[in-house]
C-alpha cells in the first residue's frame, strides 16, 4: 500500500504522528502558539480509544504525565516556553524516577510574557536548565514538518529505551508551517514494562520515587542515572551536515527553523562562489560534539545562527575551544531572520577571512 | 487451658518496617486503618497510592503494595495519570497532608474533585506543618502559635484557616465527603467506617475523607496533651460529619445540577 501524502500544519502534524506512534494519553494546558496540537488531541484521542484531558495548569499537566508514565504507558503534553518553564519541577522528578514521557515545547519570545511568535529561546532552558538537579533529557530539534513527524516515534522510542523524558523543541514557525508530510508504516515498537506501577504486593511491588534520604544512596542512584546519559552521550548525537562535502571554511551552526532558513541563504551564497556549509545538530542534547570536533580543523571560521542571543554558541565554543574564530548572528523577540540577513553576513563575514 | 489465639497482628498490607513517626503522631493510626480496609477488601495487588511531601513522605516503606511519590501538593495530578491510564479495577489513593493539599496543592485537589476522579483522598489535617519543623499551615487556628506565627494566627494578616471539606462540598462531581477524627477510640472506629464508604465508592466518583490529626511536636505538647487539644480546639472548627453521600448534594452544588446542560447551537467551526 503507497503511503498517504497529507497537507497538514507542524503542530497537528506532530499530534498525529505521537498518536501513530502508540501514544494514547495526552494531558496539556492552553497556550499559544502550540494550541492546535492538545485541539487536534481532543478531536482525535477520542477517535482512537485514547484520552485526552485538559489540565488545570502545566504543573497539574506534567504531573499528570509522571503519573501515566508510572503506569507505564506512552504518554505527552505540549506547551510552550513559559509554560514549559513551569513543568520543570515534574520534569525532573520523571527523570529522577526514571519515567519515560515525552514533552513538546513549541517556543515562544521571552523573558517573562514575551510575545507568541516563532523563537529559539529556550535552547538553553531545555538543554541546560530544565528541572532541579543533576540531569539530562535528550533534546531533538526538527527542522521540517517531516522531520518533526518521523522525530515522534523516536522521542517515544528513546524515552521507552532509556526510561528518561524526551524532548521536541520547535517554534511558532514548523507549529504553523503547512507542508506535505507521510507518516511512517512502522508500528510502534514494544518495551519492557514490568516496572510500572500497576498492583503488585511483597518482593513484586513497584515504587516509583526519586527521594533518597542517605547522601551515598543517592549518590548512587545519581551515578546510575549518569551512566544512563553517558550512554545517550555516545549513542544518540545526530547531526546534518548540509554543502560540507567540500570543507568549506565557513560553517554555519544552526537548528530547526533557522537552519532551514540558513540552507536557502547557502545556496546564495553558493551562486556567489562563497563557500559555506552547514553544521545543524538535530540533538541539541546530547550536543553533537563528535562530528562538530571532526571539522574543526578543517574549517577557518563558525558562524552561529540563532533565533536568540546566542545560547547554542556556549556548545559550539565548548568543541571549538578557541581554536577557531566562532561569530554570532541572531534576531530575538520572535524576529525571524531573513535569508538577505543571513547573506549578508556571511559575506561580511567572509571579508573578514582574507585570503 | 483454652487455647491461644491471635486477635490482633498486623494487616498483611502493612511491611515490617517500623513507622518512623513521633510518638503519639496519628499517622501510624491512619496508615493502619487503611491497611486494615486493604485486608478487607481483598484489593493489595489492586490498589496503589500516591504518598505526598510532609512527614507521610516514606508512606510507601510502610504499605506493601505500589506506590508512586508526587512532589509537594500535585499528588492529585498524579492519580488524575494513574487514575485515566491504569485498568478501571484499580483503587488508587492519595496520602496528603495540610500544608501538600490546602495550601500548595489548592488548584490540583479542586479539580481532581471538580473532575470527579475516581480517586480516594485520606487529608490528614494536624493544623500545621509537621516535616519543615512548624510552620503556619492553611488550617492553623486563629490565634494558634507555630514558628512562622509566633504571636498566634493573626487572621487579619492572613485570613482565617480554611475548611477543605466544606469547600469541596460545593462541587457537583464529588460522591462522598467527610471528616472524621483519630483523638480517640469511638472517633477512631468511626473513621474506618468513612475510608471503608470512601474506597467503597471510589469507583464511582471522587471520594475525600479528612482525619483530624495530631502533631505532638510541632504543637509542642506530649501525645496525651495533644488528643485533648485537638479535641479541644480543632473539633470546633473543624466539626466532624458526613458532608457528601451517594443521594446528597448541598444546595450550592444543587444549583449547577448535573444534567444542566447548555445547548450548544453556536455555528459548528
Amino acid at each position: 500500500m503507497a503511503q498517504e501524502r497529507l497537507l497538514m500544519k507542524g503542530t497537528e502534524a506532530i499530534a498525529e504522528a505521537a498518536i501513530r506512534a502508540g501514544c494514547n494519553f495526552f494531558f496539556g494546558y492552553p497556550i499559544t502558539p502550540q494550541n492546535e496540537i492538545p485541539e487536534y488531541m481532543s478531536r482525535r484521542m477520542p477517535q482512537v480509544g485514547g484520552l485526552y484531558l485538559q489540565a488545570e495548569s502545566e504543573v497539574s499537566a506534567i504531573n499528570m504525565l509522571y503519573g501515566a508514565g508510572g503506569s507505564g504507558v506512552r504518554v505527552m503534553t505540549s506547551s510552550s516556553s513559559p509554560g514549559v518553564a513551569l513543568m520543570s519541577e515534574g520534569f525532573s522528578y520523571i527523570i529522577g524516577s526514571e519515567l519515560p514521557v515525552v514533552v513538546v515545547n513549541i517556543m515562544r519570545g521571552g523573558p517573562g510574557l514575551g510575545d507568541i511568535a516563532p523563537s529559539q529561546g529556550d535552547y538553553a532552558q531545555m538543554t541546560k536548565g530544565f528541572g532541579h538537579g543533576d540531569k539530562h533529557a535528550i533534546v531533538l530539534a526538527p527542522s521540517t514538518v517531516q522531520e518533526a513527524v518521523d522525530m515522534m516515534a523516536l522521542a517515544f522510542d528513546l524515552a521507552d529505551e532509556y526510561r528518561n523524558p524526551v524532548v521536541l523543541i520547535g517554534d511558532g514557525l514548523i507549529g504553523q508551517m503547512m507542508e506535505p508530510v507521510v507518516f511512517p508504516a512502522t508500528a510502534p515498537k514494544q518495551f519492557d514494562k514490568s516496572w510500572a506501577a500497576t498492583g503488585h504486593k511483597g518482593k513484586d511491588r513497584k515504587i516509583i520515587h526519586s527521594l533518597y534520604l542517605e547522601p551515598e544512596e543517592l549518590e548512587r542512584h545519581v551515578l546510575k542515572l549518569f551512566r544512563k546519559f553517558d550512554a545517550m552521550e555516545a549513542k544518540e548525537q545526530r547531526h546534518e551536515m548540509f554543502m560540507a562535502d567540500d570543507d568549506p571554511p565557513i560553517m554555519i551552526c544552526a537548528y530547526g527553523t533557522t537552519a532551514r532558513i540558513a540552507k536557502t541563504a547557502m545556496r546564495e551564497l553558493r551562486k556567489k562562489g562563497i563557500k559555506v556549509g552547514l553544521f545543524r545538530p538535530i540533538t541539541a542534547w546530547p550536543f553533537p560534539n563528535v562530528a562538530l570536533e571532526a571539522i574543526v580543523d578543517k574549517t577557518r571560521s563558525f558562524l552561529c545562527i540563532e533565533m536568540n542571543m546566542g545560547q547554542m554558541i556556549d556548545d559550539v565554543r565548548m568543541v571549538v575551544r578557541g581554536r577557531r574564530p566562532v561569530s554570532f548572528y541572531g534576531r530575538t523577540g520572535g524576529v525571524v531572520p531573513t535569508v538577505e540577513e543571513i547573506v549578508k553576513k556571511v559575506i561580511e563575514h567572509n571579508a573578514t577571512l582574507g585570503a | 487451658m483454652a487455647e491461644e489465639q491471635v486477635i490482633f497482628k498486623r494487616p498483611a498490607a502493612l511491611t515490617e518496617k517500623y513507622f518512623h513517626y513521633c510518638p503519639g503522631c496519628t499517622h501510624g493510626i491512619a496508615h493502619r486503618l487503611i491497611a486494615e480496609i486493604v485486608d478487607e477488601m481483598g484489593i493489595q495487588e489492586k490498589i496503589v497510592g500516591v504518598s505526598p511531601v510532609g512527614c507521610s513522605v516514606l508512606a510507601y516503606n510502610y504499605f506493601d503494595f505500589d506506590f508512586q511519590e508526587a512532589a509537594h501538593g500535585r499528588a492529585p495530578a498524579v492519580a488524575t495519570g494513574m487514575r485515566r491510564t491504569l485498568p478501571e479495577d484499580r483503587y488508587i489513593f492519595t496520602y496528603q497532608g495540610d500544608g501538600d493539599l490546602a495550601s500548595i496543592g489548592m488548584a490540583e485537589i479542586v479539580h481532581a474533585a471538580n473532575r470527579g476522579e475516581k480517586i480516594t483522598v485520606v487529608f490528614i489535617n494536624n493544623a500545621i506543618y509537621g516535616m519543615t519543623g512548624g510552620q503556619m499551615a492553611p488550617t492553623t487556628l486563629p490565634g494558634m502559635r507555630t514558628t512562622t506565627s509566633p504571636y498566634g494566627r493573626d487572621t487579619t494578616l492572613c485570613g482565617h484557616p480554611i475548611r477543605m471539606c466544606e469547600l469541596l462540598n460545593t462541587l457537583v462531581e464529588p460522591r462522598f465527603i467527610a471528616r472524621g477524627s483519630l483523638s480517640q477510640a469511638k472517633h477512631i472506629i468511626k473513621a474506618k467506617k468513612l475510608l471503608r464508604q470512601a474506597f467503597e465508592l471510589q469507583h464511582e466518583g471522587f471520594t475525600f475523607v479528612e482525619l483530624l490529626s495530631t502533631c505532638p511536636t510541632g504543637w509542642g505538647l506530649t501525645p496525651e496533651n495533644s488528643l485533648l487539644w485537638l479535641e479541644r480546639n480543632m473539633m470546633p472548627f473543624f466539626p466532624l460529619q458526613v458532608f457528601r453521600e451517594p443521594g446528597t448534594m448541598p444546595e450550592t452544588a444543587k444549583k449547577y445540577a448535573p444534567d444542566l446542560k447548555v445547548k450548544d447551537d453556536k455555528k459548528e467551526s
